[in-house]
């Protein structure tokens, strides 16, 4: 088992990535610079970390998103390559055109930094399996732009189609449906605003976000 | 030559900035301000002399990357 952990020019949750992935894998991932042109042979899953890559000029996430490595991560997950975007990582996710939606500015205009409650809303997915149905979690969320937007049509299918993995228990950003974190057609491309990777141990004040990883690892 | 690019918020899409804005107008007096949409303005200079095909490319530019066309809608303004 190699994962690898993409970083960008002010990546910042980059080494949580990597602490949560070397916990569950117990081997620690490649690190790989947003400027490569390919992921090193052999990777099995990727994390785009949080952070606020390129001090979210333009759109949180755009310039991240037209880097040459996402091509080839882009390329690599239509033929299966599992892949994670946690908070700027989700953006970065949307931007690349890997999830469908957007992150716009939270609905109250606050940055938002504080434990946040979750339903489990689909335990049936590649990066949901170790937690219960409908069961509740706690991740950590800091972000400004984390206000999840889709149109009537993209919405009313990612809902049908159970693509919906994880719901705010009370909404800090205006999503819409109280999305917080949402799968691809094909389940093995997964984006957040919350951030897992920080609730993995009992010094972050609680270990919930190991399931998640568990669950993505343990598919592979 | 220079493209003036708009890049706004399309309608529907919820506005907090602009909402702010107007009320904040509204609140200096100005209570004719019903709405706001606040957008960005992106000033290219390029090379070449066919504005035409230049506003092609520009056009090529807002679609890979200076909207994000499932939020955003956008405006070319050519200027030679």
């Amino acid at each position: 088992m190699q994962t690898a952990v993409i970083r960008f020019p002010a990546s910042n949750c980059d080494r949580d990535a990597a602490v949560a992935l070397e916990k569950v894998t117990g081997r620690a991932p490649i690190m790989v610079w947003h400027r490569e042109t390919e992921l090193p042979d052999g990777i099995d899953f990727v994390v785009m970390p949080g952070g606020f890559s390129y001090g979210d000029y333009l759109r949180s996430g755009a310039i991240a998103s037209r880097s040459p490595i996402v091509r080839d991560i882009k390329a690599k997950s239509e033929a299966g390559l599992p892949v994670a975007g946690f908070c700027n990582g989700f953006q970065v996710l949307t931007e690349a055109g890997m999830l469908p939606g957007a992150l716009m500015r939270n609905k109250n205009l606050k940055f938002v930094c504080r434990p946040e409650r979750l339903t489990v809303a689909n335990a049936n997915t590649r990066y949901t399996k170790h937690y219960a149905p409908k069961s509740e979690v706690t991740f950590p969320v800091a972000h400004h732009d984390g206000n999840y937007f889709a149109d009537k049509d993209t919405l009313n299918r990612i809902e049908k189609e159970g693509r919906v993995t994880f719901r705010y228990v009370s909404n800090p950003n205006g999503s819409l449906n109280d999305i917080a974190g949402i799968v691809n057609k094909a389940g093995n491309v997964f984006g957040m605003m919350p951030h897992p990777e920080r609730a993995i141990d009992d010094m972050h004040g609680g270990t919930d976000g190991l399931g998640l990883f568990k669950s993505i690892i343990e598919s592979i | 030559m220079k493209a003036l690019v708009y890049v706004g918020l399309k309608p529907g899409v919820l506005d907090p900035q602009g909402r702010t804005i107007a009320r904040s107008l509204n609140d200096l007096g100005f209570d004719e301000v019903t709405n706001a949409l606040q957008g960005k303005v992106i000033e290219l200079t390029l090379n070449g002399e066919d504005a035409e095909a230049a506003e092609a490319r520009v056009t090529e530019m807002c679609e890979k990357l200076l909207a994000n066309t499932v939020i955003e809608n956008y405006r070319i303004e050519m200027q030679l």
